[in-house]
């Protein structure tokens, strides 16, 4: 007897890859980005779908196949998520101490730089010609 | 404005790509983010030293009225958050 395609190994495989790849798309937007509820919902679902699919596989071997490759898109799966979680959960949110960083209350030093054009700007001109500012310290290297 | 070791030429491209019009200033070799204490040595590629997310409302004074440090590089100041720090400190000067 022909033994039919498991296709919760394959589902499951597919949405823990989309669970890794997907938060490019939803570091877009805050209420996804700030914390990756999406993704692990995506992790989730493809956790309990390759399940589902082992189970097939192992306790009826005669009717699905995937005894040899499930394990191995389970462990892929696996690895997925553990990547993911070391990334995102993990890594993001080693940030140094910043103990001597300015507090409210305390005058800004004072500082010139140049701009996206080259031009040099000082922050006394930028304040001199406001009601304050926004400084926006970022990563970089996008 | 926005400050990162990113040079100038970067910053353009991608004010241009994103469409922002503020200041991007360049600060390469991170004396202005070592001066406020947000060096996040090694994070960058290549082990590169760049700045840790923070973001500062300063007054027309030169000083500081509010101080976001984010624990999670992911997590950033909402403009409504800014927004509203900024009408607190207008309301207190109003005093």
């Amino acid at each position: 007897m022909k033994r039919r395609w498991n296709w919760p190994l394959w589902t499951g495989f597919l949405l823990a890859l989309a669970g890794l790849f997907s938060y490019a798309v939803f570091a877009q937007f805050p209420i996804t980005r700030d914390f990756p509820w999406a993704n692990l919902l995506l992790f989730g679902t493809g956790g309990i779908v390759l399940i589902l699919g082992l189970a097939r596989a192992f306790g009826r071997p005669q009717v699905y196949r995937g005894k040899m490759f499930g394990p191995i898109l389970a462990v892929l799966s696996l690895l997925a998520f553990t990547l993911f979680d070391y990334g995102v959960l993990y890594e993001l949110r080693q940030m140094p101490a910043s103990a001597g960083a300015p507090r409210v209350g305390e005058k800004v030093t004072e500082f010139t730089l140049p701009d996206q054009n080259g031009k040099a700007v000082a922050l006394t001109d930028l304040l001199s010609s406001s009601d304050g500012a926004v400084l926006i310290f970022y990563r970089g290297h996008w | 404005m926005a400050i990162s070791v990113d040079p100038p030429e970067v910053s353009k491209r991608h004010c241009q790509k994103m469409g922002f019009t503020y200041p991007f200033l360049s600060d390469p070799k991170a004396e202005v983010v070592r001066r406020f204490d947000l060096l996040h040595p090694g994070a960058g590629p290549g082990g590169a030293d760049i700045s840790r997310p923070a973001e500062f409302l300063i007054d027309a004074t030169g000083t500081i009225r509010w101080v976001n440090l984010t624990e999670n590089a992911a997590v950033r100041a909402r403009p409504e958050q800014v927004l509203k720090a900024f009408d607190q400190g207008s309301a207190q000067a109003d005093r």
